[in-house]
């Protein structure tokens, strides 16, 4: 029987199944006029843009469910429901998680659930009104599909006591479940969260009233869950943000042992138990579990000394952290998620050690270990891990190009010791694990292929075939992924694969592993405890295939390597001209079809609306630049720069709305797209029409050839050695293939307006200015990207992107710029001026040293090829410069002027 | 649905049970595509009640703006619903051939019978009698084969088909928070169709095709709306849409939120058609198989289609990868969608034919 467990199975676009083992779901509670007075100002101003992104940092900081309440006076409460459910839709990476439409009138609700498509949840339903009214409703909520909280509430009021919440859920869980037939699992009660610490002697009891009644029912009714408004709890302090999120902490430990489930709660402001200032823990725990008569009096006392906004922004205990000794500062960091020292931090441990990767190895795994231990103990919650997570890349990231140095002396780059698929599974989002152990494997010079999370069993398997792994890696968190592990073995050997499969993850066993994953699939399925064991497990493993046929070959290269790396060798091996083309990048061309432009030839898009372009805006670079480092939106709540942050950001969006009020700039973009075959590294354009007519060529014959450069590093066979020309079809296969080009810019009548500021010495408001031009370019470049990937070249018309996948780069087909590590050779950037006339189409001038005017500026190809993808040319030897200068008609010295960079030897 | 209602035609579902604990059942294949090859033109789309223009069954008001009601001035070709009542014979021998083939179940060639889809060809008046036409025709083409192989029922699927219109997208992508359509309009729309389906006689309905999740729940809606008013229930098939390779239905949920989404109608079925060929659909009926307490159905395109819109996949190579399937104990239901012929469709069923179904859930029989 494939009888399913009664777990709540929810969803948006993607499912939330709660089991016993989700420790806490955080439902996410600034969507709430009610609650959030800003929230409630967006919508009463019509502001709906600023009040989907409110939703977008909700999800981002943690919520798993999404609370939405429009409960307002003078609002119409129902269309305002409908037309941000309606708006929340269209955003996916908002819409993923389940919707909780909160609201106290019915009609509110119901007009709420007819905009959802996935599985939500009703808050909420009661015996208020009489039994006729709550059934009626229960059924409406099953009609429409949906989950409902049920309040502690009846006809003669509110549950206040243990016995009264008992007594009201009781009679609730009764009547849905045999009256209707209502799934014990879809049922929520709220049990009321009332005030403690309130100067009246009958609140002292209420929260542990709350966990007593919240024990008995999760006893008696243990399908069901158990939620509520955290905040109550605290309101006697209101304006004590401090005292009340130690509240909140304290409380929820407690709530949550005693089986607490679910809770609307600020997701990304939750402090953490064991860090709460031992003396205000244990006052607020008196006053929270009532200990003591005079346990409110107690915490009144020190209540003002903890007094000044939240934990983090309490200047005096701030930097307190500071004075300890630098692997527990680090921990500190990691524990708390705080990036701003992290790289000083990290600077100083990696010049104590002899090899940087010592750095990662200790204290900045001895720190994630302790996010992993407190994470397990509930003592953290995950927006916080997350984190966490940031502050270990940025060390990482910090650390990374010392190791390339390290690397580049002992002579070992670009020589991998294995290839690894690794992915979280399907179902999972959790790859912090994951990620740790690729940065680590990576870090020993494996090649790591991420697939992210959430990756279904066909697509690890199909990468790791068409990426010729050499093992592949599944990692999870929550217990259905130890079920999709195994499913993957299965595949693996439905698929008759014969690579060694690595499990890992915290709910993973070794005895797991061996009784239910192991027999899938025999060939090899080992467990990997943690992140410090995979790289030992991962080089056995490629050991142990190395004794036969090609195998064997590259366990002499790793020997080779490793006694290199011991001898700290000669310098790194570059491969010749004609090696690197015959490991160029084959496509089965016979089989695919380019796909063929909508609108072949020039198009000029003028007045590209600037909100247009703020929609697909990539914002941290904006910080980068005023060296105030983090990531937008984060950045605006860093316990740290955030002030900065926030303060420079207002600053911005007031010359933005001048730039879009007073139309201080002007977006305009031209694009093109021309047949074009492959010659050798060279692609030949022909062009169809008079109408793509273009200014004369120097060479005078009318045909236009785009050259292209090509890797030359040493590498083995699996991984071809690039060139752009790659992705277009060869001429010889006859197929019809295209490439586009581009030319955009932001920065069109920025000049008047830059020449003002100075004019006024206000340094400050050019710099912004000029930076916020430069975002807008770059944003209209990704605008226009997918424009043409939807509209103009058209090959993907579904794709539904939002911003992060944008930033993130998740679409098809790229478009390399001329100058950039792709084609790094400038110059070409003339040949797509004159294709596009992008001087006359765009008003963009081109430098004598190729740099475009105005400065806010991106230009480039596009390439459509499913599997074209950014690379860096690297360094070249003298024989491909002189082919390339052959067929540039440049003389060696120009070729190597143009290209110096890239040049592996020293030019006569 | 509401479970406390009983069935309305109880021997039926008996009946249908029971093949189904027995069996792997076959669903027909495409309508479309069999119409294809009689080449129709538009005299044949009218027949003779539309052939001089107006609807010769239809006494209506010509007034203003709406002249063209009664599908006076519009092309009707295309219109492959309008030939249950214009050419019932052609689709009388379709679900015949299918029957022949080996199929369990015929589907009703009432994919746009919605008031929202013939108001392209401004025939909404129609509804009621296209369902009950469809239902008719293919509950007769049941009844023929029943009578000659009386141990082997057959049943006729009233089928609702998604819309041209999305509840939960909007048509305009300056404009998000837009939509053509709402929940209610969709609900209305397919309750009137439900009743003309029960009415003709089908013994189960099936939403299907679903792209948006949204039309579907207000689909199930209307449905146990119909249901309330009858006092009885049919059982309920669902069938969801996995666009393409990104592996989300268009509306963007994987198919493991589709099924949790529609769940609570504690449907027969549930499973996936068109869009994908069957190779590429494994992964997501495997997922539905993982998580569904009902049955699993599956009927996939004849591959994706070619450079000319057409469909390549050989009976052959289909069976061969949905025998798979079978195999794997992943399927209770199985048949065809675009592309798909009776040769097909008997390919399948010879493909499932000693292969044991997926075991069904107790939680699925006891709805």
């Amino acid at each position: 029987m494939n009888t399913r467990p009664r777990y709540t199975r929810l969803s948006g676009l993607e499912p939330l199944v709660i089991t016993p083992e989700t420790l806490f779901v955080n439902i996410g509670e600034r969507t709430n006029v009610t609650g959030s007075a800003k929230f409630k100002k967006l919508i009463k101003e019509d502001r709906y843009d600023e009040a989907v992104e409110v939703a977008r940092q909700q999800v981002e900081s943690g919520a798993q469910i999404l609370d939405v309440n429009m409960d307002e006076g003078l609002l119409d409460s129902e269309a305002a429901m409908v037309k941000f459910l309606r708006l929340i839709a269209a955003e996916p990476d908002i819409a993923r998680i389940p919707v909780m439409v909160d609201s106290s009138k019915w009609s509110v609700i119901e007009a709420g659930l007819k905009c959802l498509q996935g599985k939500g949840v009703v808050n909420s339903i009661s015996l208020k009104e009489g039994e006729e009214k709550f059934l009626d409703e229960a059924r409406k909520v099953l009609r429409y599909g949906a989950a409902t909280v049920v309040m502690a509430f009846d006809e003669q009021g509110q549950a206040d006591s243990v016995e009264r919440r008992l007594e009201i859920c009781e009679r609730s869980y009764k009547l849905l479940t045999e009256k209707i037939g209502f799934p014990p699992e879809d049922i929520i009660f709220d049990s009321n969260i009332f005030p403690i610490a309130t100067g009246i002697e009958e609140h002292a009891n209420n929260a542990v009233d709350f966990i007593e009644a919240a024990k008995a029912l999760k006893k008696r009714f243990p399908h069901s869950h158990l939620s509520g408004g955290v905040s109550n709890v605290s309101f006697s302090f209101r304006g004590n943000n401090r005292v009340r999120e130690a509240i909140h902490c304290v409380f929820l430990y407690h709530a949550i042992k005693a089986g607490m489930d679910m809770g609307i709660v600020n997701a990304g402001q939750l402090a953490i138990y064991d860090d709460l200032d031992p003396e205000l823990r244990e006052r607020v725990e008196d006053v929270v579990l009532n200990r003591r008569p005079d346990a409110t009096e107690r915490l009144m006392e020190i209540a003002e000394r903890h007094k000044g906004g939240s934990q983090e922004k309490d200047d005096s205990n701030r930097l307190a952290w500071r004075e300890l000794p630098v692997a527990k500062r680090m921990e500190h960091a990691l524990v708390h998620g705080i990036d701003q020292f992290v790289v000083e931090d990290t600077e100083e441990v990696r010049k104590t050690v002899t090899r940087t990767l010592d750095v990662i190895e200790g204290p900045l795994m001895d720190g994630m270990n302790v996010v992993g231990d407190l994470f397990g103990a509930g003592k953290m919650f995950l927006p916080q891990v997350v984190k966490s997570a940031r502050v270990m890349k940025k060390a990482v990231a910090y650390l990374l190009p010392f190791m390339e140095e390290e690397k580049k002396l002992s002579g070992d780059t670009q020589k991998s010791n294995g290839k690894i698929v690794m992915a979280t599974v399907k179902g999972d989002v959790h790859d912090i694990g994951k990620n740790i152990v690729g940065v680590v494997l990576a870090c020993n010079n494996f090649e790591v292929i991420d697939l992210g999370v959430m990756v279904p069993a066909q697509k690890i398997l199909d990468t790791a075939i068409t990426e010729h792994a050499d093992m592949i890696g599944v990692s999870g968190l929550i217990t259905p992924s130890l079920e999709e592990m195994a499913n993957v073995a299965k595949e693996m050997k439905r698929r008759d694969f014969h690579i060694p499969l690595l499990i890992g993850g915290a709910t993973t066993s070794r005895a797991h592993t061996a009784i239910k994953i192991e027999p899938n699939y025999e060939t090899a399925c080992v467990w990997v405890k943690d992140a410090s064991r995979a790289v030992g497990v991962a080089q056995s493993l490629v050991s142990k295939e190395l004794v036969n046929g090609f195998l064997a070959k590259v366990r002499s290269e790793y020997a080779e390597v490793r006694e290199r790396h011991r001898n700290r060798g000669p310098a790194k091996r570059l491969i010749s001209l004609k090696a690197a083309r015959a490991n160029g990048a084959n496509f089965d061309w016979k089989n695919y079809t380019p796909p063929v432009p909508n609108k072949p030839g020039i198009t000029v898009i003028d007045d590209i609306p600037i909100p247009e372009l703020l929609k697909v805006a990539d914002w941290t670079p904006f910080f980068q630049a005023w060296e105030l480092h983090g990531h937008y939106p984060a950045i605006l709540s860093d316990p740290v720069v955030g002030p900065q942050a926030t303060e420079l950001f207002d600053d911005a969006q007031k010359i933005l709305k001048q730039i879009i009020d007073e139309k201080w700039l002007r977006a305009k973009a031209v694009i093109g797209f021309w047949p074009v075959s492959r010659i050798g590294d060279d692609l030949e354009l022909t062009l169809p029409s008079p109408d793509h007519v273009l200014s004369p060529l120097p060479s005078g014959e009318g045909k236009i050839v785009l050259h292209h450069l090509r890797q030359q590093a040493d590498k083995p066979v699996e991984r071809p050695n690039l060139c752009l020309a790659d992705f277009i079809a060869p001429k010889e296969t006859g197929v019809q293939d295209w490439i586009g080009g581009f030319a955009v810019t932001a920065g069109l009548g920025i000049e008047e307006h830059l020449e003002r500021f100075r004019k006024d010495n206000d340094d400050y408001s050019a710099i912004i200015l000029k930076a916020l031009a430069d975002r807008m370019a770059e944003a209209l470049a990704e605008w226009t990207h997918r424009e043409v990937r939807t509209k103009y070249w058209g090959f993907a018309p579904d794709e539904n992107l939002g911003n992060e996948d944008l930033i993130a780069e998740k679409w098809r087909g790229i478009r390399p710029a001329p100058g950039y590590p792709a084609c790094p050779d400038h110059t070409e950037k003339a040949t797509l001026f004159r294709l596009l006339d992008a001087t006359n189409n765009a008003n963009i001038e081109l430098t004598e040293g190729f740099s475009m005017y105005p400065a806010a500026a991106v230009s480039g190809w596009y390439f459509s090829h499913p599997d074209s993808q950014y690379f860096v040319v690297g360094k070249l030897t003298k024989d491909q410069i002189e082919d390339y200068a052959e067929r540039k008609g440049w003389t060696l010295a120009e070729a190597e002027r143009w290209l110096s960079a890239n040049l592996d030897y020293d030019p006569d | 649905m509401n479970q406390n209602l009983p069935y309305l035609r109880p021997d039926r579902v008996e009946k249908l049970e029971a093949a189904l604990a027995e069996r792997i059942l076959v669903l027909d294949g495409a309508m479309g595509t069999m119409l294809q090859r009689h080449e129709l033109d538009e005299a044949g789309y009218r027949g003779e009640r539309f052939a001089h223009g107006c609807d010769a069954g239809h006494a209506h008001e010509h007034a203003g703006e709406n002249a063209d009601a009664g599908g006076c001035e519009r092309d009707l070709k295309g219109d492959n619903d309008l030939l249950s009542l214009t050419h019932p014979e052609i689709i009388h021998d379709i679900h015949a051939a299918y029957l022949d083939a080996g199929a369990d179940f015929v589907e009703t060639n009432t994919f746009n019978s919605t008031s929202i889809s013939q108001a392209d060809y401004a025939l909404q008046h129609l509804v009621p009698e296209l369902n009950r036409n469809g239902a008719r025709l293919a509950r007769a083409a049941c009844d023929e084969v029943e009578r000659k192989t009386p141990d082997r029922p057959r049943f006729a699927i009233g089928v609702l088909g998604p819309t041209s219109r999305t509840a939960s997208l909007s048509p305009d992508v300056n404009n998000p928070g837009f939509r053509n359509v709402d929940f209610d309009e969709l609900e209305s729309a397919y309750a009137d169709a439900t009743r003309g389906l029960i009415e003709g006689g089908v013994d189960i309905v099936m939403v299907e095709t679903i792209f948006d999740t949204l039309n579907a729940k207000a689909a199930l809606s209307g449905i146990a709306r119909v249901f309330d008013e009858r006092g009885g229930r049919l059982p309920v098939m669902i069938s969801g849409t996995i666009t393409d390779r990104s592996g989300r239905t268009l509306s963007g949920q994987t198919a493991e939120a589709f099924w949790y989404s529609v769940a609570h109608a504690r449907p027969l079925s549930v499973g996936l058609n068109c869009a994908l060929g069957a190779k590429d659909l494994r992964q997501h009926i495997e997922a539905l198989a993982r998580v569904a307490d009902c049955a699993v159905s599956a009927h996939p395109n004849a591959g994706l289609p070619n450079a000319l819109g057409g469909y390549d996949e050989t009976p052959e190579e289909m069976a061969k990868t949905l025998g798979e399937f079978a195999r794997d104990g992943l399927l209770n239901i199985v048949g065809g969608c675009c592309g798909t012929t009776p040769e097909h469709i008997a390919a399948i069923a010879e493909a499932v034919r000693n292969v044991a179904p997926r075991e069904l859930a107790a939680a699925a029989r006891a709805a």
